[in-house]
């Protein structure tokens, strides 16, 4: 019993960064171009421009 | 191009999308940015390798047709996109995401805590158990649950009702009675369910988002074409720009070589060529001469003419258009979605059900917070998660089978009208014939890489026809000097000490004729264009006909060109059709009873396209005939159109199969819940399974295209 008051706080907030984690992600874009990120990562000398939004 | 000067600071940059043919690797996208990169005026490119498309930051003075040439010299055949998807239905869908996400995170967690609840755990920790629940359940309602309580209130302050209506008041009565049930240390609590139901439904909800119509309004586009003014004649020989409404009807107007003629009128003094491709989607260079009529919209293309305005402002042909093709989108909108028809049919039913049951739970005695708790697990268990699924996850799934396959569905509402088609009406130009290509047979090597030299220095349309099946065919351009245009005659140059000139026959070798090339010392050669019938356009209407559609050619061209085609192909077919013609066409076949898919390009098939139940149209077609078709084609391949019906009547088959799975459970779990035999773990693997099945029926959908 004494565990769980340890592990379900611990449970609950990993659980609650990975969301926030996606929420960022989702805002800053990151599921825009899916397909050409695995591509992009082939290209040398790719200037690094500014993502799209 | 001119030299463009280095953008100056904080100039605005204007941004262009396109849809590009043919990226097919990590290389493309390097080829392509940096290739763009390159172009003079370009600040920046930036490839979407998912959805094809490349968005362009260049300088305002770089036009449409500019990038698209240069996107072609990198070996890309590249269409200008109208983004469509306007900024609200982008930011709905991101919504949805999150709030997906919060139903998500908060399903699982308290899933966790409700399998330990399941496995019998005792008194204290069920109720520390139940409270934690409530603390993960009750926030993520309050925010994932936000599309459907807005919809819901907007209906009922409206006095109608909706499918989030029963959806919001089962949530709300769920959470409420779970709350009441975990403050009394009560047995049983529907967080688990509550919470779980609001994720499939988010999942059906944001399915739909995607689909959701981006057609922007086609209209807006067209008169954006249009220009606002035009050089106005005076009698005593000035000239002024005026507003294209104050020009009366009578008024000369002066147009250089290269506008866009901003009225209607007849041409009273000079010859030239138009581009009237803004209208019919046809960019062969039409001659002009004295008393000849030209439209608003279209381009001068030769040399400057002046002509007597007929009519200007809202009167143009172009204006006409647009208003019929206002009237005819809302015809199309008088279409109910099949899951709208479905809703309309449910609300009641489930609320009198529930209202029953609870009703009969009390008379007989039960008490009231036995009969609340039964009536709320009717609620719960009939909550439409499956039925809210079933149509968008088809429709999503099969839109990406298509997409692959080279068809673009733009609303999901149109894959529904598609497969009640019988009837397909195919514009000719540029959908059942292949483009018109210039006849070069008769040519040798030398000759070739001279006219490729002498085409590619021209903008003219011919020129850039010839210029494109010279270079698909690998041909060099030869070496030469002194290369230059001769506005409204053709374009000249020096290969090798010979002297050639490539355009209209009397100004290249003093002959009468059309287009030739004339070298020194040799008999001037004339360059055909011919138009054809794409070898599958027939393999496409046998495979209609075997689907029981008949297919017949309506066109604005000649009678006799027109029939020829039709008689080629077997089918029956009709010229000279003016874009009312061509409404009236469907309006009479509609008014039989018949479902029409219009196939067309141009402009003067808008209207038609917008009035048929459904439309297409090439990628190549006039941004009129894009925004105004459900769905659009790449390549010009005809055997999209019966791949397309084939796909929709699938996808109608599928949908029907899940709402009958939807049905079924409903028709197994609510005499178990009306019985009061539902517990929230039946409630949960019943949720989860009839959506399991539904999701897994419509993904047979994925190999539909091939």
């Amino acid at each position: 019993m004494n565990g769980l008051v340890i592990l379900i706080p611990v449970a609950l907030l990993l659980g609650l960064g990975g969301l926030g984690a996606f929420f960022w992600a989702t805002r800053d874009g990151q599921f825009e171009d899916l397909d050409g990120a695995a591509m992009r990562i082939l290209n040398d000398e790719d200037p690094g421009t500014k993502r799209e939004d | 191009m001119n030299a463009v000067a280095p953008p100056a600071e904080g100039e605005a940059l204007s941004t262009s999308l396109f849809a590009v043919e043919g990226l097919r690797c990590a290389g493309c996208i390097a080829k392509l940015e940096h290739g763009l990169g390159a172009v003079p005026g370009v600040a920046m490119a930036r490839v979407n390798f998912t959805t094809r498309r490349v968005r362009v930051e260049h300088e305002p003075a770089l036009d449409d047709d500019a990038l698209t040439d240069a996107i072609a010299a990198l070996g890309f055949d590249a269409h200008p996109y109208v983004e469509a998807v306007s900024g609200a239905v982008k930011r709905e869908s991101r919504s949805l995401v999150l709030a997906l996400a919060v139903a998500g995170f908060a399903a699982m967690n308290v899933m966790l805590l409700s399998v330990a609840i399941w496995s019998g755990a005792d008194t204290a920790t069920r109720a520390m158990f139940h409270w934690l629940s409530a603390l993960i359940a009750l926030p993520a309602i309050a925010y994932s649950g936000r599309p459907f309580f807005a919809s819901a209130w907007r209906a009922l302050r409206r006095g109608r009702t909706n499918m989030d209506v029963p959806i919001s008041i089962g949530l709300v009565l769920t959470a409420g009675v779970s709350l009441y049930e975990t403050a009394t240390g009560g047995e049983h609590a529907y967080f688990d369910g509550a919470v779980m139901l609001l994720f499939f439904l988010l999942v059906g909800r944001f399915l739909d988002s995607v689909m959701r119509s981006r057609a922007e309004d086609g209209v807006t586009a067209l008169i954006r074409r249009v220009p606002a003014d035009a050089l106005v004649l005076g009698k005593d020989g000035t000239a002024e720009r005026r507003a294209a409404d104050e020009i009366a009807p009578g008024m000369r107007v002066l147009v250089a070589a290269g506008e866009r003629i901003g009225v209607d009128g007849e041409v009273i003094e000079g010859a030239s060529s138009v581009d009237r491709s803004l209208v019919t989607g046809e960019s062969d260079p039409v001659a002009i001469g004295e008393g000849d009529p030209v439209l608003a919209g279209t381009i001068n293309l030769d040399q400057p003419i002046t002509i007597r305005t007929t009519a200007s402002g809202a009167a143009t042909v172009v204006a006409d258009i647009a208003r019929l093709m206002e009237n005819a989108g809302q015809s199309r909108s008088r279409y109910v979605r099949i899951a709208d028809r479905a809703a309309r049919l449910y609300a009641p039913v489930v609320h009198s059900l529930a209202a029953l049951t609870f009703a009969g739970w009390f008379i007989s005695g039960a008490g009231l917070h036995q009969s609340v708790l039964v009536a709320v697990s009717v609620l719960i268990i009939t909550c439409p998660c499956a039925i809210g699924i079933a149509v968008p996850i088809a429709q999503v799934v099969v839109s990406g089978a298509l997409m692959r396959a080279g068809i673009l569905v733009k609303d999901g509402a149109a894959l529904e009208r598609l497969a009640t088609i019988d009837t397909v009406l195919l514009d000719k130009t540029g959908t059942v014939t292949a483009r018109e290509a210039p006849v070069l047979a008769t040519l040798d090597a030398q000759a070739r890489a001279i006219l490729l030299a002498l085409a590619r220095a021209s903008r003219h349309p011919l020129s850039r026809r010839v210029a494109e099946t010279l270079s698909r065919e690998g041909v060099i351009a030869a070496e030469g000097v002194c290369i230059r245009e001769e506005t409204g005659c053709g374009v000249a140059g020096s290969f090798d000490g010979v002297e050639a000139r490539f355009g209209k026959a009397r100004w290249a070798a003093g002959v009468p004729g059309g287009t030739v090339l004339a070298t020194d010392g040799r008999s001037p050669v004339a360059i055909d264009m011919v138009e054809t019938a794409h070898a599958d356009s027939a393999a496409a209407v046998a495979r209609l006909r075997s689907m029981g559609i008949d297919a017949s050619i309506v066109s604005g061209d000649e009678t006799v060109a027109v029939e020829r085609l039709g008689d080629a192909l077997g089918i029956s077919a009709r010229g000279r059709m003016q874009p009312t013609d061509k409404l009236a066409v469907i309006e009479t076949l509609e008014g039989e009873g018949r479902r029409v898919l219009m196939v067309g390009d141009g402009l003067n098939d808008g209207p038609a396209l917008g009035a048929a139940t459904a439309s297409m149209a090439p990628a190549s077609a006039t941004d009129v005939g894009k925004l105004t078709a459900d769905l659009i084609f790449f390549g010009e391949r005809l055997t999209s159109v019966p791949t397309a019906i084939a796909a929709a009547r699938r996808t109608r088959r599928i949908v029907q199969q899940n709402f009958a799975l939807a049905v079924g459970y409903n028709l197994l779990a609510v005499p178990l819940a009306v019985a009061g035999f539902v517990t929230p773990l039946i409630a949960a693997l019943a949720m989860s399974g009839s959506s399991l099945l539904v999701v897994g029926n419509a993904l047979r959908l994925n190999r539909i295209a091939r």
